[in-house]
């Protein structure tokens, strides 16, 4: 009868922390949002910013935060990929795998500052590109590693080991049995982590401060390929929106200053929104594609052997 | 130690004042130049400034007017502080470093400082400010001292309401901390053991308009316009005006430089002295700052 | 015939191939972290060689004055501000998040997981800088009322960082559970334990080792963390007296100096150091967790 009670009270408690956390979260949302009316104006969201005057728009902020993302996204997907396949397949359990572990938490603790700063000495000092897209991608690729690489691994760790040994069995080598049947089960959850993930790329602030600096030059989609005005060229400053957020709160000088930086706030938010509506989409939708619907849960079996 | 520092700054400001003096009579000629048609010629290249927060809006502004007049001029405005700022055009990293304080005040090797050339841009001026509930309209110097100080721990103490203050000081390394040091504090010490530390003018101004009782300084570019929501307070009795720092009565301020590496390039120094010109003063006044026209 | 030979060739090399790749970007993570932690020694340690500054005093002075005369250097506060409010939000978040993960894993209906899991990854989406705002619009004002004071206190910095590194615990915390076989929580209801007792007693110590895991990124997280404990923790240079009186933490001091001091000047090389602190000290954490974590599994 007690243990019976015990029970019923820690499910309330759980029930309690549960809506509490999602109570937080709308709570968080309706105070940014509110804050933030009238973000979804299109002279806003697609303007010119103005360094004197109210009423001036994020549009270059905005497409450099998505085109940033695309970039490290780029450099930071196959990296931490291979990384995650490396520990998860190759990689001989105990000392390496430990050591490397250990490596990646390591980096995961490493503030931003110190990754900006080292970042502004590599990527913008030593090689001489200045401030550029490029070397923020590859900054915020460090910081983002760790998180990415843990997914992969943790993905690939949860295939569950029939589909693996099937393939093997079959004669496939180990790579191909890697690719054409561990890793098309795997992706679901790899892109689930990965536009999640993309949330931190899309959020980090302190390391383009330092590495893709804090203007943007006049954009024009007509100029050509070498040009800093071409908004595709990596090898350009760019404004992200955090950072044009961090700028307007602390030395905005734009009489509307706080007004623009809320707004971009809940342009950040719902942002972050649509990334985990697309993967959520994404994800159910692969998840279909690659296992006709089934639901993969993995036994203490073949972690053990892999831990 | 400190006095030697001081003698050292002091003796830099004067060398920097010298230069700049250099500076703004070649600009005289270059103007003089100027009408003669011959000389009235367009540049090219690339330009990048990096560094003081506090003066990235006036160097961005000064982009854009620069560049919509010399369409063959690429200018790149960075922040990251005025330290970074120094260290990039140290390093050749960029073209112009922007700082609130002369290279030489930064550095300790004076060597590597002789390399750096700085020109003054611009004067800025700093306002103490106060929360709302304090009915304070003049500090005297002395009292500002005790209050960031420490000593003066009430506002009843210097005529206002019986309220604990509550002091917001900037960063040690802020420009606009040391100016507050060299021209208020002199040779009082700030107390950092009390009240709180924010990191910039924007952080200052939203904890002054929230916490009671408190009292911290901001740059006057950052009040101007519908931002004029801070309560400013009179230091012995004068107004943060050009009028007064002209005529020494009212002592916070400082220059704003931008720092090169050696001799600037032709378009580099065309840029500068188009920040200090006749023709972009009046954008300069309307962003709050001073400009170098009405300090001679 | 010809053809099938090439492709068994074909076969080999792409194993070659991808397993190459796999172990380049395995040792790729090591040369970076290796290459960050050389460039954070070489620089931390120029206090020592070029500036002249004492280790001890770094590590157990209080006195922290770099526009004095003499400067002083010492870190103490910092170090001790950084562990607090660390280890402040740990104490809040872990419970929390363990308590998620559980609650996610066995006992909320399906529909509650679905609404809960896109919670926690939106949580973990919020950028740094509007955790700050929020913390320094909300929090603060409601710290003054209750503590009264300035409002910006040691207890803001915990309550802020607490949510940042939740739902990073929680999310490795549940996949952690979720790992223990089913067979365990059945074999545990088969002698007639009450869920409660199944989970509490079976099902979370069987997955120790890696909920530890979660801690130590959450952990790791906590100590990088910069701008926003530095929006709401106040940064007055000296020890806290107590949960609402504010205080300063290692990277809140390197936010706000790092980028206003001059390379090769004591000041910026004693900032340096403080980093090189700031990650010995998380390496220090993460030893002694994952030796502590794995272990009592058994």
């Amino acid at each position: 009868m007690t243990a019976r009670m015990i029970d019923k009270v820690w499910t309330g408690i759980f029930y309690a922390v549960a809506a509490a956390v999602i109570g937080l979260l709308i709570f968080f949302f309706a105070v940014v949002l509110s804050k933030g009316a009238g973000f979804w104006q299109p002279e806003f969201l697609f303007g010119r910013p103005s360094n004197t005057q109210a009423g001036g728009g994020i549009g270059p902020q905005l497409i450099n935060s998505f085109y940033m993302l695309v970039v490290t996204l780029l450099l930071s997907v196959p990296l931490s990929l291979g990384a995650g396949i490396y520990l998860a397949e190759y990689a001989k359990q105990g000392r390496i795998v430990g050591f490397i572990r250990l490596c990646l938490e390591t980096m995961a603790s490493l503030p931003s500052i110190v990754v900006g700063l080292f970042g502004l000495l590599a990527f913008v000092t030593l090689t001489g590109w200045g401030y550029t897209l490029l070397g923020g991608a590859l900054a915020v690729t460090i910081i983002n590693l760790p998180g990415l690489t843990r997914i992969c691994e943790t993905a690939i760790l949860d295939v569950p080991s029939n589909i693996k040994e099937g393939s093997l069995a079959l004669g496939a080598t180990r790579w191909q049995t890697l690719v054409k049947a561990v890793l098309p089960a795997a992706i679901p959850q790899i892109v689930t982590g990965v536009i999640l993930s993309a949330g931190r790329i899309f959020g980090e602030a302190a390391v383009f401060i330092y590495t893709a600096g804090l203007t943007t030059p006049m954009l024009r989609w007509d100029a050509d390929w070498g040009s800093q005005a071409n908004p595709l060229n990596v090898f350009r400053p760019a404004e992200t929106l955090t950072v044009h957020i961090w700028k307007l709160n602390s030395e905005g000088i734009v009489p509307d200053a706080k007004l623009i930086a809320a707004k971009s706030a809940a342009v950040l938010m719902v942002a972050v929104l649509l990334f985990n509506l697309a993967a959520r989409l994404a994800s159910s939708l692969l998840a279909r594609y690659f296992s006709g619907g089934r639901r993969a849960r993995p036994g203490r079996g073949e972690r053990s052997k892999a831990a | 130690m400190w006095s030697k520092r001081v003698k050292l700054g002091l003796a830099a400001l004067l060398m920097t004042g010298v230069l700049a003096g250099c500076g703004q009579t070649e600009n005289n000629n270059a103007g003089g130049n100027e009408e003669t048609p011959k000389k009235e010629e367009t540049y090219s290249g690339t330009i990048a400034l990096a560094g003081s927060t506090a003066l990235q809006p006036l160097a961005e502004e000064a982009a854009n007017a620069f560049m919509e007049k010399y369409p063959d001029v690429s200018i790149t405005v960075q922040g990251g502080g005025s330290g970074t700022g120094v260290n990039q055009v140290a390093a050749g990293a960029v073209q112009i470093g922007n700082s609130d304080v002369p290279a030489a005040e930064k550095l300790d090797d004076k060597s590597k400082a002789s390399e750096l050339v700085d020109h003054k841009v611009a004067g800025i001026a700093f306002a103490i400010v106060v929360n709302d509930d304090v009915n304070v309209d003049n500090l005297t110097t002395k009292q500002i001292q005790d209050i960031f100080n420490g000593k003066i721990k009430n506002w009843k103490e210097v005529g206002g309401p019986d309220e604990a203050i509550h002091v917001i000081n900037r960063p040690a390394s802020s420009g606009t901390r040391a100016a507050f040091e060299k021209t208020i504090m002199k040779d009082v010490k700030i107390n950092d053991s009390i009240g709180t530390v924010q990191d910039s003018n924007g952080a200052v101004e939203q904890a002054i308009s929230s916490t009671p009782g408190a009292v911290s300084y901001v740059a006057m570019s950052y009040l101007i316009g519908e931002k004029k929501n801070l309560k400013t307070v009179k230091i012995d009795g004068a107004e943060p005006t050009v009028e007064n720092i002209r005529t020494e009565k009212y002592p916070f301020w400082s220059y704003e430089y931008m720092i090169t590496k050696g001799e600037a390039k032709e378009e580099v120094r065309a840029f500068i002295d188009f920040v200090k010109s006749e023709e972009f003063a009046p954008t300069v006044k309307k962003m709050g700052y001073i400009p170098m026209t009405e300090l001679e | 015939m010809q053809q099938m030979h090439t492709k068994r060739r074909n076969r080999w090399l792409e194993e070659y191939i991808g397993r190459t790749f796999a172990v380049i970007c395995g040792w790729l993570i090591v040369l970076i972290t290796v290459t960050m932690i050389i460039f954070l020694a070489v620089k931390g340690i120029q206090s020592f060689t070029d500036s002249g500054l004492s280790l001890s005093d770094m590590l157990l002075s209080a006195q922290w004055d770099p526009n004095g005369t003499p400067p002083k250097y010492g870190a103490l506060i910092f170090i001790v501000g950084s562990m607090l409010v660390s280890l402040g939000a740990l104490l809040i978040s872990a419970p929390i998040a363990l308590a998620l993960a559980i609650f996610m894993n066995f006992i909320a209906p399906k529909w509650f997981v679905s609404l809960l899991k896109p919670v926690l990854e939106l949580l973990v989406g919020i950028p740094s800088v509007v955790y700050g705002w929020l913390g320094v619009t909300i929090l603060v004002p409601l710290m003054r009322e209750w503590f009264g004071g300035s409002g910006f206190s040691l207890l803001a910095g915990i309550i802020v960082l607490s949510m940042m590194i939740l739902p990073t615990i929680t999310s490795i915390a549940a996949d952690a559970l979720a790992n223990v076989p089913m067979a365990y929580m059945e074999a545990s209801y088969g002698l007639g334990s009450t869920r409660w007792q199944a989970i509490s007693r079976v099902i979370v110590p069987a997955a120790k080792a890696g909920i530890a895991t979660g801690v130590v990124f959450g952990l790791a997280r906590a100590f990088g963390e910069a701008l926003a404990v530095q929006m709401v923790i106040g940064n007055t240079i000296k020890l806290p007296s107590g949960l609402d009186s504010p205080t300063a933490t290692l990277t809140s001091v390197l936010t706000m100096d790092m980028a206003n001091t001059i390379n090769g000047t004591p000041w910026n090389n004693a900032l340096w150091t403080l980093a090189l602190i700031l990650l010995l000290i998380s390496f220090f954490f993460i030893a002694v967790i994952r030796l502590v974590g794995p272990r009592k599994e058994g």
